[in-house]
Formats: structure tokens, sequence, C-alpha cells
């Protein structure tokens, strides 16, 4: 471990002493004077017509100090989508309105009809329990199949069909993809269904508005991953405040796993209602409420076919998949299926032939968005499901299938539009198998089967993109945004260093690890940086935290900055020391000029520039602060080989997970610590999907899996210890850093390890069962077992 | 929440007047009400916490009969129970350590879940149940999912347990909610043995009578080998068909008999 505390050194996370002592400022800590409080009224049916939304007697309760319907939201914008997909037939998707309160229908269980502000939430809610309503249900169409046929009810009265749109990817490809598969040695399918998830971060989602009439500015307080992009969304597209009004904080964040990446109807309501009643208007939501507001995720229905030659090289890929939009566009939803999923479809193998469809659909069930992986998970999962079968056939080692295929040389042109520019997927396989130790699993299978369990073992490899740019490219594929991240780097007077990012940590360890990186640049300690981030008055405009893109492109920004500021302080070291601004070098905090034993402090020179005594002014301006914006070149390429072993119970079929071991390939690391806590958090989550997690609706669109009764998330006891490495580096060769990113890896990667092995243990025990859906329940293994 | 008053009695007279009147609720150790409350699902004038009743609360035992005060928490009972290890294993299995150390019996047998863990065992060992006003045997007590013999405003105030020679509690925990899938309690008396079924039926705790039978005669896991459990009335959720569970209450039984000591 570095001594210094900097890039390389497992430093303990520095926020976590406020977090485990209770001093976290989160954003239901916030409370203004004076402030009110909304309860929304939401619909309990998943479809119907709003005939009346009665609000006279409500509004006579007491405490009532005003209640909005969709009325009070004339000439307001919807809530925008922040992604324009085109389809295979040139055409743009379907794209509704999607309004702050609902306007004449209700479109799913959830969906906010109303909205009361009262002294107190109790008062809230009663007032909401007296609003009189009068709802025509409308038959749902929850099934995406359904949702598909002729004549099925609409969930959007003004579009066409449920259909959003229907991309192919790559389109041209896709006779050249039937052909070789028509053709093939042997084809090998599988159907599946990625299920629905519900993210469920610790801390639901809460928002604040505050304005204030003396400056006319709003400030809005809120749960979110990138407090800019909300700016951004609600300011112009939604409420119509420009930027320099509005000021939007997302102090610290419990969690967020994409699910407070979009920007909610809650944010501008709160915003717009503290002006309309002029005083602070608070929402916490309810464990209740986030499982039927809170984006959800996955919820993918997928034939995948993979062709292969006699010796298992894979010949051509194809996929046909329903993806579930839910009932609106939420913010980055259409492009979860397409952009982050089918670009991935190559995996780790060199497939020349690869054709993706995805069909968009309209359904009356909660938005579905990024959810931890987004896109990636579901294309790794179908993808290493179908070679574990294709071995099977085929009579191969799995890992002997995949090595054959393994991409090799890099940079690699994939046939879906991306270029990998670093990876050794044999070296990452290389060190599961030194971890794993395989040859060891026949007596641990004997050993588990003289305790009456059938054992498994699943392996996997996995490709992530992270930090998804350039903003060119992703703005030709349908981005309404940017995709770059800034950073300011502030030297103060005496040296310490204070770092406004643009990337937010809602449980990252951003305040450990980007200070880490300047102390290594600079050569102070770490404890002389802190950084700011999550308010869009202190930070230069910034996208967030999402899609593992933190340290990628937040930390290049940071880099970017840094490197500014260091040639600007030699400049100023150079003065000082009387000699050529080209012989200063910088090291363990001290300028010195080579060859010669002159040497000037980190803090000379840093206070120099704030008191100008001795400065060359003519030259330079004092101060010493920089900002730079980072718009990456390429995606980042993490790549890793998984294994999972298993003890199936064949008496219920309940599955336990024995061991998990995990060899990433993330390039170049920061922080080891917060790497292996990183992948072992997406592991978890992995494992909640494989075995656990499943949000059900029933045919009327009722949530069946609406709290934590019967919602299982994994606990602790469900967890194996991991065995993680990331010891295998490729660094990327386009971002500063040489780093890749780290946050979605294990969610990526673990649940085709875990599936394939149950699938192995049921083999073993000479069940002729080729795939089970997530979440391999007991029930659901055991009712495969009876065939 | 809707508005409420709570008081605080410290004698069971006071509670009972308090129970008196309408609209008056009584709160154990709030593990199933506060919720229910939270949610605006029930709506009482008046929580009557029966907490402070330093009478409600404790372990005795009484020649072969365990018994165990209606406040008494399920973390007590696990500590406590010593007498009738079978029982305190079950309480030990209850929810987490926060809902252990608040939940009590009494709350859990009048709020009769249909996959909860007490039942189970009071069912099969013929427990009674002692109430302000009467004392109404196991299987007189219970009625159905969320009801039981209990009239508005009666109190549990003891469960008098006959220590079985062999017993055990063998748990089949629903994914999400860790309550029973299928909960299964086997005792052996001299008089026989009883297997009562908990999580499995639409209609609430069980008794399941053929095994009873087969186990009475042989008391050995393979006893019940040749019999079936119908999956009629039996739940079917998310978590599991009425064939699944049917299979389970096998498989539980025979769990419980080879473990019993
Ligand atoms: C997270 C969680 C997990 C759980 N897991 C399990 C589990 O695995 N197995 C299991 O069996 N249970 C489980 N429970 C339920 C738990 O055991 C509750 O404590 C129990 O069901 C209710 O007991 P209480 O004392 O909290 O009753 P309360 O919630 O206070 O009351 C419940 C009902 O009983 C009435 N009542 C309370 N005391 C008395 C009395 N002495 N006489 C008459 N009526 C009374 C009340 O009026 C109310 O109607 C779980 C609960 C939670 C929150």
């Amino acid at each position: 471990m570095p001594a210094d505390g900097g890039i390389g050194a497992s430093t303990k996370r520095r926020e976590d002493v406020r977090f485990l002592t209770g001093l976290g400022n989160y954003t239901d800590d916030i409370n203004i004077h004076n402030q009110a409080y909304v309860h929304f009224l939401r619909s309990d049916v998943a479809h119907g017509k709003l005939n009346r939304v009665d609000t006279r007697a409500a509004e006579k309760m007491p405490g009532v100090i005003r209640i909005f319907t969709s009325k009070d939201f004339e000439g307001v914008g919807g809530i925008p989508c922040g992604w324009q997909v085109t389809d295979r037939f040139g055409e743009p998707m379907q794209e509704p309105k999607h309004p702050v309160l609902a306007e004449g229908f209700v479109r799913h269980v959830g969906d906010p009809i109303a909205a009361v502000v009262a002294e107190t939430l109790e008062q809230a809610r009663d007032a909401a329990e007296a609003i009189e309503m009068d709802i025509s249900e409308l038959p749902a169409v929850i099934d995406m199949a359904a949702a598909l046929e002729d004549g099925a009810p609409k969930v959007h009265e003004e579009l066409s069909s449920n259909l959003c749109y229907d991309w192919g990817f790559v389109e041209e490809n896709s006779a050249a993809v039937a052909d070789a598969i028509a053709n093939a040695a042997h084809v090998t399918t599988l159907e599946l269904r990625n299920q629905r998830l519900v993210a469920n971060p610790m801390e639901a989602r809460v928002a604040i508005g505050d304005y204030n009439r003396a400056t006319d500015e709003h400030t809005l307080y809120t749960t979110s991953q990138n407090p800019h992009v909300i700016r951004l969304l609600m300011g112009a597209f939604v409420l119509g405040i420009p930027e320099h009004k509005l000021h939007v904080i997302s102090p610290d964040v419990g969690g967020g796993f994409g699910t407070k990446i979009f920007h909610y109807a809650e944010e501008a309501f709160c915003t717009f209602a503290a002006k309309a009643v002029n005083r602070p208007v608070k929402w916490a939501a309810t464990r209740s409420e986030a499982f039927m507001s809170d984006g959800q995720g996955r919820d993918h229905v997928t034939k995948i076919e993979l062709a292969l030659d006699k010796d298992g090289h894979f010949l051509a890929l194809r996929t046909d998949t329903l993806a579930n939009m839910g009932a609106y566009l939420s913010t980055f939803a259409p492009s979860v299926p397409t952009w982050l999923h089918g670009t991935l479809m190559a995996g780790n193998y060199k497939t020349p032939l690869i054709y993706v469809n995805v069909k968009a659909v309209f359904t009356n069930t909660v938005p579905v968005d990024a959810y931890r992986g987004a896109g990636r998970p579901e294309a790794s999962f179908q993808l290493e499901r179908v070679i574990d079968k294709a071995a099977r056939e085929l009579g191969m080692d799995p890992i002997e299938l995949r090595r054959k295929n393994f991409i090799t040389e890099f940079p690699y042109e994939t046939p879906v539009a991306v270029a990998y520019d670093t990876g050794d997927y044999n070296a990452t396989m290389d060190k599961l198998i030194e971890m794993a130790d395989f040859d060891g699993f026949e007596a641990r299978r004997e050993a588990s089967a003289k305790k009456g369990k059938l054992r498994g073992l699943g392996v996997n490899c996995y490709i992530e993109a992270c930090g998804i740019a350039p903003s060119n490219l992703v703005g030709q594929l349908g981005a309404r945004a940017g995709l770059y991240e800034s950073a300011t780097v502030r030297v103060n007077a005496t040296g310490s260093i204070t770092v406004m990012t643009g990337s937010h940590s809602h449980g990252q360890g951003h305040e450990t690890a980007f200070p880490q990186v300047i102390a290594s640049m600079i050569g102070i300690d770490a404890d002389q940086v802190d950084i700011v981030h999550g308010d869009t008055a202190k930070t230069p405009m910034g996208m967030g935290t999402y899609g593992s893109r933190s340290i990628a492109v937040g930390g290049s920004a940071m880099v970017r900055a840094a490197e500014k500021v260091i040639s600007k302080a030699k400049k100023i070291a150079a003065h000082l020391m009387e000699a050529s601004e080209g012989d200063i070098e910088l090291k363990d905090g001290q300028f010195t000029v080579a060859g010669t034993d002159k040497s000037v402090a980190w803090g000379d020179v840093t206070l120099a520039a704030y008191v100008p005594h001795n400065y060359p002014l003519e030259d330079l301006e004092p101060g010493l602060e920089e900002t730079a914006f980072y718009d990456p070149a390429n995606f980042t390429y993490p790549s890793g080989a998984y294994a999972c072993e298993v003890e199936v119970d064949p008496d219920t079929g309940k599955v336990e997970i024995c061991s998990f071991h995990a060899a990433d390939d993330f390039g170049n690391i920061i922080n080891p610590m917060i790497v292996d806590g990183q992948v072992h958090g997406g592991i978890g989550q992995g494992i909640g999907q494989a075995l656990l997690e499943n949000c059900v609706y029933d045919s009327d669109g009722q949530l069946l899996s609406a709290s934590f009764m019967d919602y299982a998330m994994p606990r602790a006891d469900d967890l194996p210890f991991y065995d993680v490495d990331h010891s295998c580096q490729t660094p990327c060769t386009h971002n500063p850093l040489g780093v890749k990113g780290c946050g979605e890896a294990g969610a990526i990667g673990s649940p085709p390890a875990v599936v394939n092995a149950v699938v192995d243990a049921l083999q073993r025990a000479g069940h002729d069962i080729t795939h089970i859906d997530m979440p391999l329940s007991p029930a659901r293994v055991w009712s495969a077992m009876q065939g | 929440m809707y508005e409420l008053n709570i008081t605080r009695p410290e004698t069971l007279a006071d509670a009972v007047e308090a129970l008196g009147h309408d609209e008056a609720m009584a709160l154990g150790g709030g593990q199933t009400l506060i919720p229910t409350l939270k949610q605006r699902l029930a709506n009482p004038e008046t929580l009557v916490s029966l907490t402070g009743i330093a009478e409600l609360s404790g372990i005795s035992r009484d020649g072969d009969m365990l018994i165990i005060g209606g406040t008494t928490t399920h973390a007590e009972v696990a500590s406590g129970a010593t007498d009738y290890p079978a029982l305190a294993a079950l309480a030990g299995g209850i929810g987490d350590p926060a809902v252990r150390n608040r939940g009590t019996i009494g709350g859990s047998l009048a709020n009769d879940d249909p996959a909860a863990c007490y039942p189970a065992a009071v069912l099969a060992s013929g427990a009674t149940i002692v109430t302000n006003t009467r004392e109404i045997a196991a299987d007189d007590f219970f009625e159905g999912m969320f009801t039981t013999a209990l009239h508005d405003g009666e109190i549990i105030t003891a469960v008098r347990f006959p220590i079985p020679q062999k017993a055990n509690y063998q748990k089949f925990d629903q994914p999400a909610s860790r309550f029973a899938l299928v909960g299964v309690f086997v005792a052996q008396t001299a008089d026989g043995v009883r297997v009562a079924v908990t999580g499995a039926s639409e209609e609430g705790v069980f008794r399941w009578t053929d095994a009873e039978a087969a186990l009475s005669a042989d008391f050995s896991p393979t006893a019940v080998d040749g019999l079936n459990v119908s999956a009629d009335n039996l739940i079917g959720d998310l978590h599991g068909t009425p064939e699944y569970r049917a299979h389970l209450v096998k498989v539980m039984t025979k769990r419980a008999v080879a473990a019993s000591g």
C-alpha cells in the first residue's frame, strides 16, 4: 500500500465515519422553517378513465393549504424522456405525454392523481381520503405479448398501439444472420425472462421544494444521482425555470442503483407547489410508495439463438426481445434495451454476425428504466446462458467453448458498433481457475451428496461498457444530453484543495477515492483534499453518477483540471526559484529545479498564488483554480470471469450458494478496498436477482410484491463470503487514469453464474433441465425437478 | 396513522376496563398492529398497551406445565423456556432481534396469522390459552386465518403448555417475509403424537391427523412415507403452489421427527 494514501491505497472510507455515527445529512434530515407536507393520492387501479376528481370537501379539512390536480398543471410540460430511439424503419419511437399529475386517465397503480399540501402529513393524508373520485376502470394490459396483439387495450389512447419502438441492430446484418443460422452445423436456442426488479435503495426518495420570493429563486432538495440533470430536465422541459433561478441539491443519498437518476413527477410537483403556496413543501416516499413509483428494472422476455460450427466456433447470434417500458417513458428508459444492451451482445467473443431485435412495449405498470447494469446484465445473462446450453448440447467443456471463441486481439471492433480498447479474457479465466479450485469440485460434490445435497458449478464471463460516451456519438444515438463530466480543482492559499466534481456519490466512496488521485498527482496527503458534489450552485455543470462512470469520466475530468493547476503552479515555482519553467519538477509536494538542489514546497507556491507579493503578475493571473470538462473518446470495457458453486436441497428445491469467485479486470485501481466493496455489493444484487427478487403484477395490474413481505431482498445469510480478485489489469487506453469502472460488474456477471450452477447441479443429478427462469426460488426449482 | 389515544394500565383490571370501551384495542409488542396502523388499515380510538402489566409477563413452571405470560416476548421465551427447548427454539426463529424483543406470545396468538409460528406450537402441544375470563383449549382456539375464539376486549393472560416428551419445530422460510411458508410442529406425549402445520392452509393452522396416527404407532421419519397431504385448500401464492406446500408439509414433518429430542 502506498504510504501516502494515494493511488493504490486501501484507504478506509472517510465518509463512513459520518454515515455510521448518524451524522449523515440525507434529504429527509432537512427541515425548513414553515415547511408544509405533501401527500399524493395515487391510483389504486392499473388503468382507468378519470371522470371526476372533486376536492371541495377535502379542501375544508383541517390543516389543508391547497389541493392540486392536473388542472393546476395546464401549460406545464410533461415529464420528459431523455433519449429518443429511432426504429428499424427510421421512424422515431412513440413518445406519450407523461403529466405531472394524471390527466384524464390513470395508467398504473401508483399514478398520482392529486396532491394535498397541508400543515402536517397526517392532515394531508386525512384530506386525501376525503377527495371524491369517479374512475371508470378500463381493461389493463400487463403481459407484453398480449399488449402487442391486435385490438389489445391501449395504454395511451393517442398512440397507434402499445409498441414504443421496433429496433433492429444492426439492421443490415439481419439477412446474413438469418442465413448463417439456417445453414449452421448447430444452433442452440433459449427462451428466457429477465424478470422485473425493484431497486429498493435503503433511502426512499424525498423531495423538498423551496421558493424565495425575494430573489425569485427555486431550490429543490432531492435524492438524486445527478442534480444538474434534474435541473436541466425539470427547469427547461417541465416548469420553465431558467438555470440561474433553479438550485438543485442532492446531499447525502442513501443508495441509488439507477432508480435515482430519473426525473420524477414528485420533484417537479414540490418545486412548483412551493411557489404556488409560498411555503417550503416536503414529500418523503413511504416504502409502499417506492414500490409503486420508483423506476423499476429489467423486465425483458428474450429468445436467443446461437449458431455454431461443428467445432464450436460461434458463427452468428440472433436475439428477439420484448422490453417492458411500463406506462410512461422514464428518463433514460428507451436507451436501456437498445444502446446499453444490443451493443454488448458480442460479449467476450468473436461472433462475426449479430442481430438484435427489441420491441419496447407500453403496459399498465410502473415505468421501467436503468437499474444497476442497465441492459448489460440482460445482455450478459442471455449470452452466457445460451453458451452454457450450447456447451452441454455439444458435449464440450463450457470453459473450453468460451476460450475457443474469446476475442484475443485488441483493439477489437465488434459487429455491434463498439470497439473494445483492451482486455485479456484468458487472463481473467486463468485467474478464476486458480482461485476457484475446480480440480477439487468432484470431492466437494461427493461431500455434498453425502449430506443429501446436489452440488453444481457455474462459470461465465461478462463484458461491460462503462462511461457511455462520447457525447457526439450518443447524440447520434438519440441521447438528449451530453455525457461528459466536469471538475474544478480549487487550491486554497495554504495548499489544501477542494475539488468540485459533477460526479455524485451515493455510496460509492468518491470522497475517499477522488482525493487519492490528487494526492498522488501532487504528492500531498489525501487528507489535504476534499470533495464537493451534489449541489448545482457549487459544482460546474456535471452529468452525475450512473453506468460506472465516476472514476473513468469524473475522475478524468478531475485529472485534467489538476494538470492545469500543476502546470500553472510550476510557472509560479519557476518564478520563485528563478528557474526556467521547463526545468521544474513536482514530486512529494516539492517543486525542484532539475539538476540543482533548489526546491520550494507546494504550500509556498500556493500561498504565492494568493498573496502575490513575489509573483509574475505581468505573465500570470493570481489564484490557483482550474476547471476541466472531459468528454471520453470511447466507453471503457471492464470484463471478468465468475464462478459459483451451489448446493440444491432436492427435498425442498432450496439453493444455497457455497462459494462465489470473481476475477475482474477493471484496468488500474485507485482504492482496492472500495473496488472490493463495489464488487461485493454488485454480486449481492446479482444473487438477489438470481435467487430471490421478483416484481410481479397480477393480470389486473395490481402489484403482488408490493412490500418486503413479498418482495425478497437478499440478506446477509443468503450470501456467501466472496472471493474477489482484480489483479488482472489491462488499463484503459483512452483515459488519463487507465481506469475502467467497477460499479456494475458484480450485478452483471453474477446472475448467469448462479443459474448455470443450479442447472449444472440438477443435470448432474439426472434431471433433464436446461433452464429455469429467475428467481430460482425453492418453489420454482422444486417444480422444475418434478418435470 | 390516524390520531389515537394510548393508555398504559398497570393492572389487568384496568386493562379490561379500558378495553370495555368501543373502538379500544389491545397493544402487545406492536409488531403487527403498529404497521397496520401506519398504513391506516385500522382506526382504533384508544390503544390499551398491555406491556406495563407485570402479572402478564414471565415464564413459570407448574408441575408438567410451562406457563408463559401473555405479554412475554419472543426473546424471553427463546432464552427462558429452557424446560421446553423446542418452544424456545421456535421463539428464537421468529423474525429478527427487533421483532423478538418487542413481539409477544399473546399478540401472535390473538393475531393468528396463517403463517405465524406460535399457533403450531400451541396446537401441537395441546396447550391452553388463558384469558381474563376463561380457559380455551388449543383445539377450540384457532378458527381460521386471522380469526380466533377470542371475544372483543378479551385478553390473553397466559398460555399453559404441557411439556411433551419429545418435540421439534421445522420452519421453511417464505423467502421474503421469512414467516413460515410451511412450519410443522411435532410433539410426542404419553397420549400420542400431535402434528400441527402452519403457513400452508387457507384455513390457518391445522393438525395433520394421518401423520399423528402413523407417528403414534411408530415415531420415526419413515412412518409418514406412505402418507400424502392433499393440496386442496392449501395456499397458492408468489412463493409456492398448493402442491409445493403439500409436499413441504411432509418433508418438514419428517425433519421434525428426525430432530425431535
Ligand atoms: C419483520 C417481522 C417478521 C416477523 N416474523 C415472524 C415469524 O417468522 N413468525 C411469526 O410467528 N411471527 C412473525 N412476526 C410477527 C410477530 O411475531 C408479531 O410480534 C406478532 O404477530 C404480534 O405480536 P405483538 O405482541 O407484536 O402484537 P401486536 O402487534 O401488538 O398486536 C397484534 C394483535 O393482537 C392483539 N393483542 C396483542 N396482545 C394481546 C393479548 N395479550 N390479548 C389479546 N389480544 C392481544 C392486538 O389487539 C392486535 O390485534 C414478524 C413480524 C415482523 C414485523
